[in-house]
């Protein structure tokens, strides 16, 4: 063995390392390949060897010829075998070629789950580090999913360098694993507010990311995110809570409000460029209107361009271009600055002073700025910044309807021109333009037709350059143009002539489809001519012409080429056979090519909705039954008509009839399809269409009948909002224009110039140069540019609700949210399997913790399998969970649990809803809004106010302006301040709690009724709620349970519990009845936490987010649930208000529907009826204790002293020490041990009440809901 | 998010390359390639953002670059990092780098690439900015070398050689701006 090694040693020791593998590299420049290609068999045999040392360095020798461009792949075994090595060394060597070549379809991956497991939970923080760092690299779905649970454990880590890790690494996790992100939501908030700095920049970074995709979803964190922009000094923590406001601020303008103040002092304070740079960014984005601060943002963004470091500069321009998309005003006053960076040297600096130009131009400054970027364009080295300048040429121009262009003739010649450019790519664009002016500008197709007419003969010097997108694609819009307005054609002959040359067959093939179409447009047009002046000669000329030129095209390679040209051939010859006969032909001819064409609407196509009738998926005809083949061609060739096909089937049956009645199988035919018409006419899924009687009429249904309508858009070129600047501009011009009166490059421009001017002033536009907005579009389809979501985008999947509380299958695939509470009877539980790793390491307990959880969660796995009912539980997030499982600990066996409790329990508590969480979604909208409505108060007194004061004063104003909700407030603000340990304690205690409750109410319930029992309330002893007094049996019936709300849908009832031990807990018991005959799931049960009261929540969920109700409730079946509260004072009673979300699922789907409600905490809530007997009730009142009395009168409904004796009891929770005839005495006590003792006597009517206890306000509110009880029939 | 890092000489030879998104070695070594073309032909006077990559990213993505003597340090990002807290990122890397290596030139990455990776590892983790704090980065770094140290105190240390030393790249550096001071 040891020589063995020594073995190993020593070969390593002669064994190429790395850096000899990079000299050697370097030694042979000549011949690398065919070293490295030895280097690379080298490798190979040491892979093959045992010593992890050889491997581990012929794997630090592969990555380094990875990064050479070689593939490893094929060692991704022997890399993962490194991995796996219990050195560090080794292990980080292996992590690191991992992380360069492993990707989703790394096969092997699938073998390392384990061993990442085990790294990452390794006692030294670095090989979990370096498993993290390899695995945000080439983390897959299949591990996302398995490892989630560890990584989420990791972000609980006590070492910073770990949680730092993890929580980064969730993102990734996310991404490949959308389901984690609710569950593992909550933690990853938390992490907001780490100590750490590094945690909380990571846990920042993480929701950016997330936010920046779904940015609607993160809107609730707004106030946290702005205590820690206020709080933070971690400019990179800063900046991208910054970058975060500015994708939340579109969404909630309430909160730009609230930022500007806070901005505008970092803006002016912060000397880090970065930051000013990025708060400048979000005032732009998300505080557009407010023009005070977008001025300041201006004026320092001037600062940034003027600045000699170009970096500034760029990102100076960069923003400017955004604040030009709101205030093009603002951003016009720096014109100046903006040309001059059109001349400086760093070409990005140009092309960012470029998009600035789009909202520089004006109707009088078009025309030079567009001359400046021709001038440019010629200087200018290198196609990308030209193009670059042809791009924004156009756009400038074209931008908002050619709103700039006042001359159109300029504007065509412009573009002209441009086709002197080599090199472009940007034929296309400029061949639409072409086209969309001569389309849309009436008046300037003469002169446009005149103009491509002189491309067309010049047609050789673009045709040289056949490349796509080209510039040749101008000869496609010049083809276009000159056939379809060939009336402007000054010599249409000569035209047409240079249609026909033959290098146009070099040309690409669908422009040469063009020549054709358009070749015969001209002829057509000729032809007239020709006929109306009667030149014979002509006619005949120009036939003979395009049969001797178009067979050129005949032979072309393109289909579509030979095609036309084919049939234009025929179509010529055939016309020139009916000429020389001497007919006219020319008027026929013409009507071939005759109609307006409007542009068509992008997209028009897609929207062209599906005619009422029309089910693509029907078969036409049915295929089996067809027996004549006539049939199906007849059918067959009818397949694109698609308007009213039924109808038109029908109709087309009725003619067929006529002629085919002698077919036996047409009968059956149609016999087949009525019963398929009558069957569809009951299915409420068919489209039905049109069934009225068939009418010959109908046998026109054609493409050209489905409803498609142009719609008319056509608006004056003016947008009428800035009419009136508008007019002053003009009026400047004209003035400025009288004077110089000079044109660009056209002579004619200038006389038309003066026109233009004068019509100009009186309408905003000349009517010869309208624009035409007609486009094409499906009726009833919108022009919006809106596209559906993209399936394939990763993010789409994390666009979840997380607000929302957990659902049953949303769960991690192993149970992740259950933390251990620290009490330390737990710690004594009998765990079996965890003993001896939890003994290795006493010190850390959090690190037993975690262990434990694991047993536990294994064990739970085991459970699972063994009992469906429970299963459902086990996996619920909340306490319940907990709670069950302590109470094993404690009281029951563990087995008990999996036998004898057996199935009844398992019902039982699967009944049982201990949902300490709390229904969210509107209060956290509820709070948001708190937070944000502040904020339009805070902002405006005193802009002087330091950036740490907002989050204090905001609410002042509040407390002014709605004093009711002063106490909700001051519950949320506290709730936001409470320290994350606190609040753990809290919720911790409140398990505990209700753990007991639980067992009360299990024992409770196996008697199968939770009305009334009898029992004694002990404080030592099992105790049952108060509310279960013995009650005579003679008694009229008496509930408990109150409504708590009702609509069709559900019908709530409750019951508060209490008991002694918990001082500060009130357990809810909510029955939740289905009254419908529709399954309802997903209830989630949130309240407005006030003061006093508040819901126990459960781990992970803050004080605002609703607690799921964990079962799906049948129709008509009940079930409840236990929602516990936690409150301070118990001498005043309290209501809460709030909500129940919920799904009714019906056939139809399903609907999501709410519920308010309130829930009453009367003071009786508080106190718990306990037997006291007569010595010792004396010997409290004459003790001198019960400082305080009360009395209280009233006139009971009940006639009978003792049915109200009783109602007191059950309602108010008293017991009898003593009666008397009509007199009685009663005794009670509250759960934090006020005394109370009640005297109560009933003469005739009238029932008065002496009250003497330890809390004054407790005794008078008890003593008034006393009376409310006795008085108000229930 | 980040992905992208490349580091390649002035003749456009990858010193290190790390990318956070999945491509074969070919497409790497080409974006490596277009890279240096678009990088090279800057002056060092002109800005240090660059648009226009076709290969990786798309219009949403920057190149964001440095020029040290003979390297060039290029990140490739996406719109939600702050451009100039990039700039400073690759300030905090090379420097610490040079720490690391005391006066690091372009050799020291040439035969410790994977040094480098592990020093960048402690920087951006998957994409995504982990610390930028370098006395923080420098502590876990060391901490690792010695763990390295003590498991292979038996075997024969690396050569440390640095060979010729050409141009210390710190001392390089012509523009230590930082736009993060505070």
């Amino acid at each position: 063995m040891a020589l063995k090694k020594m073995k190993g040693t020593l070969e390593r020791v002669l064994d190429k390392n790395m850096q000899d593998l990079v000299r050697g590299i370097r030694n042979h420049k000549d011949n690398e390949a065919k070293y490295v290609a030895e280097c690379i068999d080298e490798i190979k045999q040491e892979l093959r060897q045992d010593n992890i040392a050889v491997k581990a360095n012929a794997v630090s020798k592969l990555a380094y010829l990875q990064m050479l461009g070689y593939d490893i792949s094929w060692a991704a075994f022997n890399i993962i075998e490194v991995m796996s090595s219990t050195k560090f060394t080794f292990k980080r060597i292996g992590y690191l070629a991992a992380s360069q070549c492993f990707n989703e379809n790394t096969d092997v991956l699938m073998l390392t789950t384990n061993m990442i497991r085990k790294d990452l939970s390794s006692q030294n923080i670095y090989d979990a580090g370096v498993a993290l760092n390899g695995l945000s690299c080439f983390i897959t779905p299949d591990l996302a999913r398995d490892l989630a649970n560890d990584l989420m454990t990791l972000m609980t880590s006590t070492r910073p360098y770990l949680r730092k890790k993890a929580v980064l690494i969730m993102y990734k996790v996310f991404l490949k694993f959308p389901e984690a992100l609710r569950p593992a939501f909550p933690r990853l908030k938390e992490k907001l507010e780490d100590a750490d700095p590094g945690v909380q920049s990571a846990a920042v970074n993480v929701i950016c990311e997330l936010a920046r995709k779904n940015p609607k979803n993160y809107l609730s964190l707004a106030p946290l995110f702005f205590k820690l922009m206020t709080s933070s000094s971690n400019n990179w923590v800063l900046i991208k809570i910054i970058k975060l406001f500015s994708a939340l601020t579109p969404l909630e303008p309430r909160l730009g409000k609230k930022l500007i103040e806070p901005l505008t002092n970092l803006i002016h304070s912060t000397s880090a460029m970065s930051l000013l740079y990025e708060c400048i960014n979000t005032v732009i984005a998300g505080i557009p209107n407010h023009s005070a601060s977008i001025q300041l943002c201006v004026q320092k963004l001037r600062i940034l361009i003027e600045d000699s470091d170009q970096n500034l500069k760029y990102l100076g321009l960069l923003a400017m271009s955004k604040i030009l998309q709101t205030h093009p005003k603002s951003v016009q006053a720096h014109k100046d600055l903006v040309l001059q960076c059109l001349d400086d040297k760093d070409e990005s600096i140009r092309l960012r002073a470029l998009d600035l130009l789009y909202g520089m131009v004006s109707k009088k400054n078009l025309m030079e700025i567009v001359k400046k970027l021709m001038i440019h364009m010629d200087k200018a080295e290198g196609t990308y910044y030209r193009d670059e300048l042809l791009a924004k040429i156009v756009e400038i121009s074209s931008q908002s309807n050619y709103h700039f262009v006042t001359n159109f003739e300029w504007y065509v010649s412009v573009l002209v021109e441009l086709t002197r450019m080599e090199g472009t790519r940007h034929g296309r664009l400029i061949a639409s333009q072409m086209l969309d002016v001569a389309i849309r500008v009436e008046a300037i197709r003469p002169f446009a037709v005149l103009q491509m007419a002189i491309l067309l003969e010049n047609s050789h010097l673009l045709a040289n350059n056949s490349q796509r997108n080209g510039i040749c694609e101008v000869l496609y819009a010049a083809a276009w143009i000159c056939g379809e307005f060939a009336e402007h054609l000054k010599e249409p002959k000569s035209t047409l002539e240079a249609m026909l040359k033959p290098k146009i067959t070099a040309l690409p093939g669908h422009i040469q489809s063009v020549y054709v179409q358009n070749i015969i447009k001209l002829y057509c047009k000729i032809q007239k001519s020709a006929e109306e002046n009667e030149d014979k000669e002509l006619m005949k000329e120009m036939g003979q012409l395009l049969t001797d030129k178009l067979p050129m095209f005949i032979q072309s390679a393109d289909l579509e080429v030979q095609e036309r040209a084919c049939c234009m051939l025929q179509l010529v010859k055939y016309v020139m056979k009916y000429q020389q006969k001497g007919g006219d032909v020319a008027e026929d001819l013409v009507e071939l090519f005759e109609g307006e064409l409007n542009p068509v609407a992008p997209k028009a196509q897609k929207k062209v909705p599906v005619p009422e009738g029309l089910d693509l998926d029907e078969w036409l005809n049915e295929p089996p039954s067809e027996s004549s083949d006539d049939d199906i061609t007849k059918m067959g060739t009818n397949i694109f008509l698609p308007a009213g096909a039924d109808d038109y089937k029908t109709s087309f049956y009725d003619q067929n009839d006529k002629k085919a009645r002698s077919e036996p199988s047409e009968e059956e035919l149609t016999k087949i399809r009525e019963a398929r018409k009558v069957e569809q006419m009951h299915n409420p899924h068919y489209l039905k269409g049109d069934t009225k009687p068939n009418k010959k009429g109908d046998r026109s249904l054609s493409v050209t009948d489905i409803p498609v309508s142009n719609i008319d858009l056509s608006v004056p070129l003016h947008v009428p909002g800035i009419v009136s600047s508008d007019k002053y501009l003009k009026m400047a011009q004209s003035a400025e224009k009288g004077k110089k009166k000079k044109s660009k490059d056209k002579k004619k421009k200038k006389k038309k110039k003066g026109q233009e001017q004068e019509s100009e002033d009186d309408e905003d536009i000349k009517p010869s140069h309208e624009v035409r907005t007609v486009v094409d579009m499906p009726e009833g389809a919108e022009l919006s540019d809106k596209d559906e979501k993209d399936e394939n985008d990763p993010y789409s999947h994390l666009d979840v609700n997380l607000d929302a509380p957990l659902r049953d299958e949303e769960r991690l695939p192993v149970r992740t949210h259950r933390i251990v509470p620290d009490t330390p009877t737990k710690e004594n539980s009998p765990s079996p399997s965890v003993g001896k790793k939890r003994e290795k390491h006493k010190n850390e307990s959090k690190e037993k913790k975690k262990k434990r959880d694991k047993d536990d969660r294994k064990e739970k796995r085991k459970e699972k399998k063994k009992k469906k009912a429970v299963s459902m539980l086990e996996e619920e997030p909340n306490l319940l969970k907990e709670d069950h499982e302590q109470i094993e600990g404690e009281n029951v066996e563990r087995v008990d649990e999996t036998t004898n409790a057996g199935a009844s329990q398992s019902l039982d508590t699967s009944k049982e809803v201990k949902t300490v969480n709390g229904t969210e979604k509107e209060k956290k909208a509820d709070d948001l809004d708190f937070w944000l409505s502040g904020s339009d108060a805070a902002n405006t007194p005193s802009p002087t106010k330091t950036s740490t004061e907002p989050p204090t004063a905001e609410d002042k104003p509040k407390k002014v302006k709605k004093p009711k909700t002063e106490v909700v407030l001051s519950s949320e603000e506290e709730a936001k301040e409470e320290k994350p340990s606190k609040k753990k304690k809290k919720e911790k205690s409140s398990k505990k709690d209700l753990k007991e409750k639980k067992e009360k109410k299990r024992k409770h319930k196996s008697k199968g009724d939770y009305e009334e029992a009898e029992g004694i309330t002990t404080p030592s002893k099992e105790h049952i709620p108060a509310s279960q007094l013995d009650t005579p049996v003679n008694a009229p019936p008496m509930s408990s349970y109150k409504l708590l709300a009702e609509n069709s849908y559900l019908k709530l009832t409750y019951e508060t519990r209490v008991t002694p031990q918990r001082k500060e807990q009130v357990v809810v018991s909510v029955v939740f009845h289905n009254q419908t005959d529709h399954q309802i799931k997903d209830l989630e049960f949130n309240v407005l936490d006030s003061i006093n009261t508040k819901l126990n929540r459960g781990i992970g969920l803050s004080s605002h987010e609703a607690v799921k109700v964990p079962f799906i409730l049948p129709p008509n079946i009940m079930n409840e649930g236990q929602f516990a509260f936690s409150f301070q004072s118990i001498s005043q009673p309290s209501k809460l208000k709030g909500t129940l979300t919920y799904i009714v699922k019906t056939d139809d789907g399903s609907t999501h529907e709410k519920l308010d409600f309130r829930i009453n905490f009367p003071c009786s809530t508080y106190i718990i009826a306990t037997p006291c007997n007569g010595p010792d009730f004396a010997s409290l009142l004459s003790s001198g204790e019960l400082s305080e009395k009360g009395t209280a009168k009233c006139t009971p409904f009940q006639p009978e002293f003792s049915t109200n004796l009783l109602r007191i009891c059950f309602y108010n929770h008293f017991k009898v020490v003593e009666r008397v005839d009509n007199s009685a005495s009663l005794y009670s006590r509250s759960i934090q041990g006020h005394h109370i003792c009640l005297l109560v006597k009933q003469v005739d009517q009238v029932l008065s009440i002496d009250g003497k206890s330890t809390d004054s306000s407790l005794l008078s509110n008890v003593l008034d809901e006393i009376k409310v009880t006795l008085t108000e029939a229930t | 998010m980040i992905k992208a890092i490349l580091v390649f000489n002035n003749h456009g030879k990858p010193r290190l390359t790390r990318f956070y998104q999945y491509y074969a070695e070919d497409v790497q070594q080409q974006i490596v390639r277009e890279t240096f073309h678009l990088v090279s032909k800057r002056d060092d006077n002109v800005c240090n953002f660059l648009e226009g990559g076709t290969l990786i990213g798309g219009s949403d993505y920057k190149l964001i670059y440095r020029h040290y003597a003979t390297l060039y340090f290029v990140f490739c990002v996406d719109s939600s990092e702050s451009e100039l807290g990039i700039l400073d990122l690759i300030q905090v890397f090379v420097e610490t780098l040079d720490k690391c290596f005391e006066n690091v030139c372009e050799l020291d990455l040439i035969f410790h690439v994977d040094k480098v990776h592990h020093i960048l590892s402690e920087l951006v983790m998957g994409g995504m900015v982990l610390e930028t704090n370098m006395s923080e980065i420098l502590t876990r770094v060391e901490e690792q070398n010695k763990l390295e140290k003590s498991e292979n105190y038996n075997l024969v240390l690396l050569p440390s050689g640095k060979g010729e030393k050409i141009q210390s790249m710190v001392s390089g550096m012509h523009q230590i701006s930082s736009y993060f001071r505070f």
